[in-house]
């Protein structure tokens, strides 16, 4: 095979349609998630284990900074969730022409950001 | 079968297609009763809190949530670190490089499984 073949998938140079973000995002928000569920069990894991646990962990949730991460968490969850749904709605042959694609992925990252602000005021409300 | 598949959850693209979209519903169901059951059960006490995970089938349902995350995030994982960690993008160390995170993504996967298992099952909560 001739490695002087050029490749011209250099993501940096290409401009890249709204499919590509809402599909790099599903990426990067499944990588978060997956560092994420460590916290999760964590807190699981306190919130069970005893009454005096419960109550710190309580507290622990309420700064401001962790409610930061859980906002954070609970973003990439939505966001992946939305995006995961999108995905089974096309296995079932919905959307998936250039114009249905872009459109999907265009109702996915408005969903998210409804989403992502009602968890927002859920947390600080 | 082709090298790339080895280290794959089910070995073949098909059977992690399937199992990619059941494990996602379960965790929603399982995502949307704990979601629910926090959003709507006012304000949370650890007496109920306790009692809904000492109930068998919310157990139940919790298992096979992490069971599901464990096959979800190692397909999704794999996906991700076969399109990235390649010689193409990193060069000749790519291979040695990638095999080190999936390991290193398995593990991580299967000690959250235990763990999640430890905390719902154990001796923790039996009381």
């Amino acid at each position: 095979m001739n490695d002087k073949r050029p490749v011209n998938l250099d993501i940096a140079t290409i401009s890249l349609p709204i499919t590509a973000y809402a599909s790099i995002l599903h990426r990067v928000s499944g990588v978060v998630l997956f560092f994420a569920v460590g916290i999760l069990l964590w807190i699981l894991d306190a919130s069970l284990a005893s009454q005096e646990s419960f109550d710190s962990i309580k507290e622990t949730l309420s700064s401001p900074i962790v409610k930061l991460i859980i906002w954070g968490i609970l973003a990439a969850l939505g966001y992946h969730l939305l995006a995961g749904v999108r995905h089974m709605i096309m296995d079932f042959g919905i959307g998936e022409t250039l114009e249905g694609g872009a459109l999907g992925a265009r109702i996915v990252i408005l969903a998210a950001f409804v989403l992502v602000g009602l968890a927002g005021v859920w947390l600080w409300l | 079968m082709a090298v790339g598949n080895v280290t794959s959850f089910g070995r073949s693209g098909l059977s992690d297609w399937l199992l990619q979209r059941v494990s996602a519903v379960v965790m929603t169901v399982y995502l949307v009763f704990i979601v629910g059951y926090i959003l709507f059960s006012g304000e949370l006490n650890y007496a109920d809190w306790k009692a809904l995970h000492e109930n068998f089938l919310v157990r139940l349902l919790s298992l096979f949530a992490i069971l599901s995350l464990a096959a979800h995030a190692w397909i999704g994982l794999w996906a991700v670190l076969t399109d990235y960690v390649t010689v193409r993008l990193l060069g000749p160390s790519a291979t040695a490089i990638r095999i080190f995170l999936q390991l290193g993504m398995i593990a991580v996967t299967l000690s959250y499984v235990v763990w999640a298992i430890a905390i719902l099952w154990g001796a923790g909560i039996n009381g």
